[in-house]
């Protein structure tokens, strides 16, 4: 694999990949790495700030501050990771299906993502959460309901662009079916750009969630989250700012990473194209 | 060029009526009874007969097309119906929380002009160099970080610390200065981004090249290169108008700004459904009005994108 060998060669590519697989390690091993309960409350223990026994302090309500910061790594991190796989799935399978068939079906599909995509995400996602109610599964839906259109729309063109090639056009008159087609040419090369997309967006899908759970629409307490524990923050700013720093560098650390993966992905591909 | 702004106008329909579709459904998807919530709010148990007395003062008993029609053609009317909880018109509340957002957005779009416009320059003209690359890393970090984070942050800083700004509410004419700053935080990054790349790609035109080898001034060069490339930076910002103004959802709650925003999450709260259909009905008429217009201005500056329609 090209690709492979020129990520290996980037350094940043791997720093980040190398991070974030710490991070997502770290998140499911939370209830090992973790020194304490992420939800125990001790009164007598609240806003410790830095110390050998509380590594990050404690919160509010005494809660440890790395523990919560751990466990977030499950609300935050994967939540987001999930929401971007349903997404990217309900988007690879419409976008394909109005890719490779054309005709009605892609008029239907498109118009309906035009409705879609006429509503800024921001609006869409506090509608449903309006209609549904704050919670982390609303959230998760919210905001599949208002990206699926554009990645649809990705993916659409995506897949057109391959359909378009000889090697294709060869394979439909050597009389393949569509299916065959669509598994053993498409899908291959179609999932490296797939993969760029999501990666790209995991860090503003990250943002959202976060800033949901900040205006307390996402993530319910006491579940620990990175938003709504800077949310938490907030209040006990004037007495103890230390509190608002571990939980914004967290996100900001882990979107970044994001970010210049995708980044990363994106000039691997780009390169790859310049020499077909 | 007629011939465009007619098609144009006539694909909004369509988008329009799904719109005013999809924002009228949601509070008939929604779990909760609305006339039963109308209720609650106001403190009184939902006994059987109460319900069905609300039920009929909100019109929930008409079939769903029937109450669709004559939500839209009020709605169209600037009548949104009461708010559930204090039971003024939605349109008064909105009335008043409008210019509230407008006034944020449109600071913050100064600011992000300016400081967009500003770095960008800087960046050019150092390409390279240890300003450009710290620019650029202020940029990525800006991209990365939480708005609510940094609004927290400056809150902190310039609020508490150093005593410079109110940290929240409107009283003052100062206390607009660090909502829009947070709030334009983000935009300024990829502007600065979108417009650096354009105007160091156009140093290697043709037409710098030869205007460096005629000897001309510097500043006339740069003014060459920052006209050719600001064309796909208006766009962008044209589009992001209506984005800045429902972005300020967070910042508005984080600042206690009084705006739509917090109207609309205050709703969310408490059930109140007019509001947040009226929120959600008024942000994308707004949003498709300025793609409209984004549209029609890109099509007037540059003919061939009027094709493919």
């Amino acid at each position: 694999m090209v690709i492979v060998k020129r990520l290996r060669k980037d350094r940043t590519a791997m720093i980040c990949s190398l991070f974030l697989i710490v991070v997502i390690l770290a998140g499911i091993f939370a209830p090992w790495l973790a020194p304490y309960d992420p939800i125990e409350m001790d009164v007598k223990e609240k806003l410790t700030g830095m110390n050998k026994e509380y590594l990050l302090g404690t919160d509010q309500l005494g809660r440890d501050v790395l523990s919560r910061l751990l466990y977030g790594i499950r609300t935050t991190v994967f939540v987001a990771m999930v929401t971007m796989f349903i997404t990217i799935v309900i988007g690879t399978i419409l976008g394909a299906i109005a890719g490779m068939f054309r005709g009605k079906i892609d008029e239907i599909i498109m118009r309906l993502c035009d409705i879609f995509m006429s509503f800024p995400s921001e609006v869409m996602i506090l509608a449903i959460i309006g209609m549904m109610g704050p919670g982390i599964t609303n959230i998760i839906i919210a905001s599949i309901i208002a990206k699926w259109a554009w990645y649809t729309r990705m993916i659409r063109s995506v897949v057109i662009k391959y359909t378009g090639k000889s090697y294709i056009q060869f394979a439909r008159v050597a009389g393949f079916s569509k299916w065959h087609i669509a598994k053993r040419h498409i899908a291959p090369s179609t999932m490296g750009e797939i993969s760029v997309l999501a990666t790209l967006d995991v860090g503003s899908v990250i943002l959202m969630i976060s800033a949901l759970s900040f205006l307390g629409l996402g993530v319910q307490a006491p579940t620990p989250e990175w938003g709504m524990m800077l949310n938490e923050a907030k209040n006990v700013m004037t007495v103890h700012p230390f509190i608002m720093i571990p939980p914004g560098v967290a996100i900001l650390l882990v979107v970044a990473a994001f970010n210049f993966l995708g980044d990363s992905l994106q000039d691997a591909f780009n390169v790859k194209r310049g020499h077909e | 060029m007629k011939r465009y702004v007619g098609k144009r106008l006539l694909s909004s329909i369509p988008i329009l009526i799904g719109i005013s579709f999809l924002s009228f459904i949601l509070i008939n998807l929604s779990e909760s009874d609305p006339a039963e919530v109308a209720l609650r709010v106001n403190e009184i148990t939902p006994t059987d007969e109460a319900v069905a007395e609300m039920r009929e003062e909100l019109e929930l008993d008409k079939s769903f097309f029937g109450q669709y029609w004559t939500w839209i053609s009020n709605s169209v009317q600037g009548d949104f119906g009461n708010s559930y909880i204090n039971g003024k018109p939605v349109m008064d509340e909105m009335k008043r929380a409008i210019p509230a957002t407008l006034w944020l957005a449109f600071v913050s779009f100064v600011i992000i002009v300016i400081v967009s416009t500003v770095a960008a320059i800087i960046c050019t003209i150092y390409e390279g160099r240890f300003i450009d690359r710290m620019i650029r890393w202020i940029v990525f970090i800006g991209e990365a970080m939480p708005s609510f984070w940094i609004g927290l942050l400056l809150m902190w800083l310039l609020a508490v610390k150093l005593n410079l700004f109110p940290t929240s509410g409107m009283e003052s004419p100062l206390s607009v200065v660090l909502p829009a700053v947070t709030l334009s935080f983000a935009y300024i990054s990829t502007y600065v981004r979108l417009l650096r790349n354009n105007m160091v790609q156009s140093k290697h035109e043709y037409y710098i090249v030869y205007a460096e080898a005629r000897g001309l001034k510097k500043v006339t060069i740069l003014k060459h290169m920052f006209r050719n490339s600001i064309q796909s930076s208006i766009t962008a910002l044209g589009m992001s108008i209506p984005k800045l103004i429902a972005g300020t959802v967070i910042i508005e709650n984080i600042f206690a700004w009084p705006g739509v925003g917090r109207l609309c999450v205050t709703a969310i709260f408490n059930h109140d459904y007019p509001i947040i259909q009226a929120y959600v009905f008024l942000m994308a008429v707004l949003f498709v009005t300025c793609n409209l217009l984004v549209d029609i201005i890109t099509a007037a500056l540059d003919p061939r994108t009027r094709e493919g329609i």
